[in-house]
């Protein structure tokens, strides 16, 4: 049940998903994005940052680092890849995730608690939540505002692909609860397989009550079961 | 072989919120400016390039964009080329 964590010059939450990924009993290493191998794990998670100090535009000069290409295709393959903040804009630069992420409706960076809806409870990241429950985590971002054409908004609607939505403490999703301006209040996407994730909240800031919030913890505990139950079968 | 300077136009895609040009058309209309119907703020990147021809160092420059420079979801471009001096070395 290893899980590589790709770093980059400039990424910064690399030790958080470490950590993370260590207390929900995986075995985390960090693979440094001039690696042009895996090393075998069972997973991938490109963490957040400002990796190559977001030039040009966030992910996208990180999405040709020589790491890349393996992760393109493991990815491919159908292997589990989780993008947090920044990493979500490079699986979207990469074109793992379709649509991209725009600079916050606001103009100001955003870095406060937010509220997300799970809609989702069947993916292979989020089996251990509950169906409409309300998780409370962290975000911390710039251009987090989930932008992508009409159809392929309606592809992700249609089919079920928008995993988390910004919503109030109720659960309702509104526009006052919508930190970034994102389309359809949207904080987390998978692709049409199911094994891409990202999302822009930081679950690996919320892994421990002495953080806040335990809400992201589950997304690693799933993840983990998964490749456990991978392991069995 | 020639040495060109190619101007490089980013653009937000029409009809995409662009909250820069929002921003400055706001501040815009507050000095007074009341003629500007809209404001969209894009970049520009100036290359050196080395190419046969002008159309050769814009067509080079396309693909860049294709790859790198620019995001099909959100972005238009632009490329002029224009003869830069002498002869490159």
């Amino acid at each position: 049940m290893n899980v590589a964590i790709i770093t980059f010059p400039g990424s910064n939450c690399d030790q958080d998903c470490h950590r993370s990924v260590d207390v929900a009993g995986g075995s985390p290493s960090y693979v440094w994005h001039r690696e042009t191998s895996l090393g075998g794990a069972d997973a991938v998670i490109v963490p957040g940052g400002f990796a190559h100090g977001d030039y040009l535009r966030p992910g996208a000069i990180a999405r040709f680092s020589p790491i890349m290409d393996a992760v393109i295709d493991f990815a491919r393959g159908g292997g589990l890849v989780v993008g947090i903040c920044n990493g979500f804009q490079v699986l979207c630069e990469a074109g793992l995730l379709p649509g991209a992420l725009l600079r916050n409706e606001s103009l100001r960076f955003q870095s406060h608690d937010c509220r997300m809806r799970v809609e989702r409870a069947d993916t292979v990241y989020t089996s251990e939540y509950r169906e409409g429950q309300v998780i409370r985590m962290p975000l911390s971002h710039a251009d987090g505002n989930y932008y992508a054409d009409p159809e392929t908004l309606a592809e992700l609607e249609d089919g079920g692909r928008v995993v988390f939505r910004y919503c109030d403490a109720g659960g309702a999703v509104s526009d006052a609860a919508n930190p970034n301006g994102s389309l359809n209040n949207i904080g987390g996407i998978v692709n049409e397989r199911g094994n891409v994730l990202g999302m822009m909240p930081h679950p690996d800031r919320a892994f421990d009550p002495a953080l806040g919030s335990v809400d992201g913890l589950p997304l690693f505990t799933s993840l983990v079961g998964a490749l456990a139950r991978a392991e069995v079968a | 072989m020639s040495r060109f300077t190619v101007e490089l136009l980013v653009t937000p895609r029409p009809g995409l919120l662009d909250p820069q040009g929002k921003a400055i058309h706001h501040a815009l209309s507050s000095l007074g400016y009341d003629a500007v119907d809209e404001v969209r703020v894009g970049k520009a990147i100036y290359l050196e390039v080395t190419a046969a021809t002008p159309e050769a160092a814009r067509e080079r420059v396309e693909e860049m964009c294709r790859k790198l420079l620019a995001n099909p979801v959100t972005e238009d471009f632009r490329v002029t080329a224009s003869q830069n001096g002498g002869a490159a070395g």
